[in-house]
C-alpha cells in the first residue's frame, strides 16, 4: 500500500513509519507544520511544533529512506484547532484539544489530502490498537490513546494505520534505540502544544482579556470571591481557586456559568454526578442499539465507569453512571467502551458532554 | 532518475573531481613560505588567474569565498558599511524584490539593526528591473550606499541588463552589485564588461563543488571585511584558502565558459521542448517569468535551462512530491529553511497573486540534461497534475 505517515518528531511516530516500512509499504513521511510562527529550537517540554522536531523526523525518514515534506497546516490548525479551544473556553466547556487535531487535523485536512494525492492509508504513531475497522485501547494502558482518538468514523479508521497499538512505550522506545533513531530518548511531550509553557489561564488570558466575575458557594449562595476570567477554570478544579472558605473544607468547582460569568464552588460531597447529557454522538462502527450498557470515560487519563447509555430527546444521550465523578465538564468528550480484557476495549463511539447532574440524588 | 534541478545544484563535472582529489592529496597552507605552501600558493594563484580569465576579470579582483551565500553577505554589508563610512548621509540601500535570500535578507538585517534604509525596486512582471526603474529609485544617488540588482533569476530564470544597470548605478557614483550566481555559465558574463563593482558566483551551479565560490571586486571598491583574521583576500576575506575547492572552482568555471557557446543553444531546445510539451498536455499551465524567445543585448533575455511554471489549481509543493514519487527532480523554488513552503517571493514581486505563486515549479536543465530527461517529464505530467489539482490548493 502507498501510505503516509505522519512525523511528529517524537519516538512514537517514527517508529511508527519504521514498522510500515517493515511490513513492506511504500511510505511517505510528512511532518505537519502547526504553528504559524515556529520556534527554531524546542522550549518546555512539548516536542513537535518547532523546527527541531521537523529536523528530528526529517532525520528519522532520511535513515528509513524514505521521502519527507512538511505540509504547512497552520491555518487549518488555528481555525479548528486553536480557535475552538479558546471559543469553548469563553462559553464555559472544557475543550480537548488533542482530539480536536484527530477529528479536523489529522484525519480530516491530512487523510483527505493524502488520499487526493493517492495515498491508501495514513499510519501515525498513535498508542490504540486497530483491528479491522475496530478500535481498541492500547496494550499499555499507561499510554492509551484510544480516547482521543473516540471522534474518528468508521471510514476514517478504515484508511488509519496504529502500528504501535499492540506494543508497550518501552517496547517503541527499544525498537528506536535498535534502529539508532537519535529520538529513541527523545522525552515524551505533554501539555498542550500550541501552549509550549504549559500556562493555559495565561494563553487564554492573552486571547480572551480580563473577564471579571464572582465566585459562589453553593452552599451559601454567597459570593465569595472575584476571578479574572472563567476560563481559567474547569469544572472538578480543586486548586487555585483564590478563596478561603473559611471551614477548612476543600472547594471544587461545580458549574461554570458564561454569561454571568459565575464560577459556582463546593464541597466534595456536591462535586460527585452520576448522569450526564451529551450533544449528537459519532460512532466508530455501527450505530449500536439504544439503551444499551457500556463504559464510559469522561476525560483523558480518567478511569472508564460502567453506564447505561440512553437516548435523550434531541439526538443526544442521557448516560447513568454506576459510581459518582468528579470534574465531569461540559466540553469534554464521553468516549464509550465495550469492555474486552483479551483484545482491548473496544471504542464504541463519544459524545460531547453538555450537562452532568444526578440523576439519582 | 531524472535530475531537473540543476539550479539547485549540479553533478560534478569528472575533471573537477579528478584536480580536486589530486589537489587533496597534497599538504600545504598556501600562507606557509616553505615548498609545500608555495606550492598551495601556486594551485591556488593559477586557480585565480584561471577564473578571472573565465569571467572577464583582473586575478587580483577574485576573493575566494565559502560561496555564494558568503559573497552576497559580504557585497551587501561590506559595502554598505564601507560607503556610510566615507559618507555618512549614505545609508540607503537600492534592491529588487525578486533577490536571492542571502541578499534580501543582508538587506533587512542592515535594516533593522544597523539603521540602513531600502528602497525596494520596481520589477517587471518578467522579473526584469529595467535602467529607468533603477534611475528612479536612485534619484540624486547621494543617500545611497549600493545598489544590487541579481544578473538573473533563480528561480523565474528571467535575466537583467547588468551593463546597462551599472551605468545608470554608476552615473550617481554609487556602488553597484549583482549576484550572478544562476548567470555564470548561462549567459555570457565578463566582469569588466559589466561595469558591476562587485559580484557573485559559486562553483556548485557550474559543475564544481560546493562551498566555494567567488566575490569578484573591482580593486578600487572599498568592501568591509566580514571575516577577520589572517587577511588573506586582500585583507577583505581572511581564512585559509581551501585549495582544492579553489581549484575546482576555477577547473568548473573554465569549463563552463568553454562550453557555453554550444550548450547554452541546447538546453534552450531542451527547455523549449519541455515547456511545448507541458502545455500541450496541460493546457492552461502558465509560463512564469520572460518569454522563452527573450532577447537582451548581449544575449538571452531568459536563462537557457530555466522552466518555471504555474499549474492553476495544483499545490507546487504536491506536484514536486508526486514528481519526486516517480523519479523526477524538481523543485517549487522557494524552499524556506524551516521546510515549510512560503508562496515564492519572487512570483508576487512580479505582481502574481498568491495562487499562481503557490502553484509553481521549477524545472531547470544543465550540463547533464538529455532529451530522455524530457519526455520523462512529459509521459507523467499530465496524470500528475490531475492528481494535484484533486488535492486543491493545500489544505488551508
Amino acid at each position: 500500500m502507498r501510505v503516509l505517515a505522519a512525523m511528529s518528531g517524537g519516538v512514537d511516530s517514527a517508529v511508527a513509519a519504521a514498522l510500515a516500512v517493515d511490513a513492506g509499504h511504500d511510505v511517505t513521511g510528512v511532518h505537519l507544520a502547526l504553528s504559524p510562527d515556529r520556534q527554531t529550537l524546542r522550549s518546555g517540554a512539548r516536542g513537535c511544533c518547532s523546527v527541531e522536531d521537523a529536523h528530528d523526523a526529517r532525520r528519522v525518514a532520511d535513515e528509513l529512506g524514505i521521502p519527507f515534506y512538511v505540509w504547512d497546516l497552520a491555518d487549518r490548525f488555528r481555525a479548528d484547532v486553536v480557535d475552538d479551544f479558546v471559543a469553548e473556553y469563553a462559553a464555559g466547556r472544557t475543550p480537548n484539544p488533542c482530539l480536536r487535531c484527530n477529528e479536523k487535523i489529522k484525519f480530516t485536512a491530512v487523510l483527505d489530502r493524502a488520499r487526493a494525492l493517492g495515498f491508501d492509508a495514513v499510519v501515525t504513531g498513535h498508542h490504540a490498537r486497530l483491528d479491522g475497522t475496530a478500535l481498541r485501547r492500547s496494550a499499555d494502558a499507561a499510554k492509551d490513546q484510544s480516547y482521543v482518538l473516540g471522534v474518528l468514523t468508521r471510514q476514517q479508521l478504515a484508511t488509519a494505520m496504529f502500528p504501535l497499538g499492540p506494543m508497550t512505550k518501552d517496547r517503541v522506545r527499544a525498537i528506536a534505540a535498535e534502529r539508532g533513531f537519535a529520538v529513541a530518548t527523545k522525552p515524551d511531550s505533554h501539555d498542550i502544544c500550541f501552549i509550549p509553557d504549559g500556562d493555559t489561564r495565561g494563553f487564554l488570558a492573552r486571547e480572551l482579556g480580563a473577564r471579571p466575575g464572582p465566585v459562589v458557594d453553593a452552599a451559601t449562595g454567597r459570593t465569595v470571591g472575584q476571578h479574572e476570567g472563567t476560563y481559567g477554570f474547569t469544572v472538578g478544579q480543586r486548586r487555585g481557586l483564590g478563596v478561603e472558605a473559611g471551614d477548612q473544607r476543600p472547594r471544587y468547582v461545580l458549574a461554570i456559568e458564561p454569561v454571568s460569568r459565575t464560577v459556582t464552588i463546593g464541597t466534595a460531597d456536591l462535586a460527585g454526578v452520576d448522569e450526564v447529557g451529551t450533544g449528537v454522538p459519532t460512532w466508530t462502527g455501527a450505530v449500536p442499539e439504544i439503551p444499551f450498557t457500556a463504559q464510559v470515560q469522561l476525560r483523558a487519563h480518567a478511569a472508564a465507569v460502567d453506564c447505561r447509555v440512553c437516548a435523550d430527546a434531541n439526538g443526544g444521550l442521557r448516560i447513568a453512571l454506576a459510581t459518582e465523578q468528579r470534574g465531569v465538564a461540559p466540553g469534554q468528550s464521553a468516549v464509550l467502551y465495550e469492555p474486552d480484557p483479551a483484545r482491548g476495549d473496544r471504542v464504541l463511539g463519544q459524545a460531547a458532554v453538555a450537562t452532568a447532574g444526578r440523576g439519582r440524588a | 532518475m531524472t535530475y531537473l534541478d540543476h539550479a539547485a545544484t549540479t553533478p560534478v563535472l569528472p575533471e573537477v573531481l579528478a584536480a580536486m582529489s589530486e589537489q587533496l592529496g597534497r599538504v600545504g597552507n598556501a600562507s606557509s613560505l616553505h615548498a609545500s605552501g608555495r606550492a598551495a600558493r601556486r594551485s591556488a594563484e593559477q586557480a585565480r588567474e584561471q577564473l578571472a580569465e573565465a569571467l572577464g576579470a583582473r586575478p587580483s579582483e577574485v576573493l575566494f569565498t565559502s560561496g555564494g551565500t558568503e559573497s552576497d553577505n559580504l557585497a551587501v554589508k561590506g559595502l554598505f558599511w564601507a560607503r556610510r563610512r566615507a559618507d555618512a548621509q549614505r545609508s540607503r540601500i537600492v534592491v529588487s524584490p525578486a533577490e536571492h535570500h542571502a541578499v534580501l535578507d543582508s538587506v533587512e538585517w542592515l535594516a533593522k539593526h544597523d539603521g540602513a534604509d531600502v528602497t525596494w525596486l520596481a520589477v517587471e512582471p518578467t522579473g526584469r528591473v529595467t535602467p529607468e526603474a533603477l534611475a528612479e529609485a536612485l534619484g540624486d544617488g547621494r543617500d545611497v550606499a549600493l545598489a544590487s540588482v541579481m544578473w538573473a533569476n533563480n528561480e523565474i530564470g528571467t535575466v537583467s541588463d547588468i551593463a546597462a544597470l551599472a551605468a545608470v548605478s554608476h552615473a550617481v557614483d554609487v556602488p553597484f552589485h549583482t549576484d550572478a550566481v544562476q548567470a555564470v555559465g548561462q549567459v555570457p558574463v565578463d566582469f569588466a564588461a559589466s561595469g558591476a563593482d562587485a559580484l557573485t558566483m559559486t562553483a556548485h551551479k557550474l559543475g564544481g563543488p560546493m562551498g566555494a565560490g567567488a566575490l569578484l571586486l573591482r580593486r578600487e571598491a572599498d568592501c568591509t571585511p566580514l571575516l577577520h583574521g589572517g587577511g588573506q583576500e586582500r585583507d577583505v576575506r581572511s581564512g585559509t584558502l581551501d585549495v582544492a575547492a579553489i581549484v575546482g572552482l576555477a577547473v568548473a568555471a573554465t569549463a563552463a565558459a568553454a562550453h557555453r557557446s554550444e550548450r547554452a543553444p541546447r538546453l534552450a531546445a531542451l527547455r523549449d521542448r519541455l515547456v511545448a510539451g507541458v502545455v500541450a498536455v496541460v493546457p492552461d499551465a502558465q509560463l512564469n517569468g520572460a518569454p522563452l524567445d527573450d532577447v537582451l543585448a548581449d544575449g538571452p533575455g531568459r536563462l537557457p535551462g530555466n522552466a518555471h511554471l504555474s499549474f492553476p489549481g495544483a499545490e507546487g509543493d504536491a506536484l514536486l512530491m508526486l514528481l519526486d514519487a516517480r523519479g523526477i527532480e524538481c523543485s517549487t523554488g522557494s524552499a524556506c529553511s524551516a521546510g515549510v513552503a512560503r508562496p515564492s517571493h519572487v512570483l508576487l514581486a512580479t505582481g502574481a497573486d498568491t495562487e499562481r505563486a503557490r502553484s509553481s515549479l521549477r524545472f531547470s536543465l544543465g550540463h547533464t540534461s538529455t532529451d530522455a530527461d524530457v519526455d520523462a517529464v512529459l509521459e507523467v505530467i499530465g496524470p500528475v497534475v490531475e492528481r494535484a489539482r484533486r488535492a486543491g490548493l493545500g489544505p488551508r
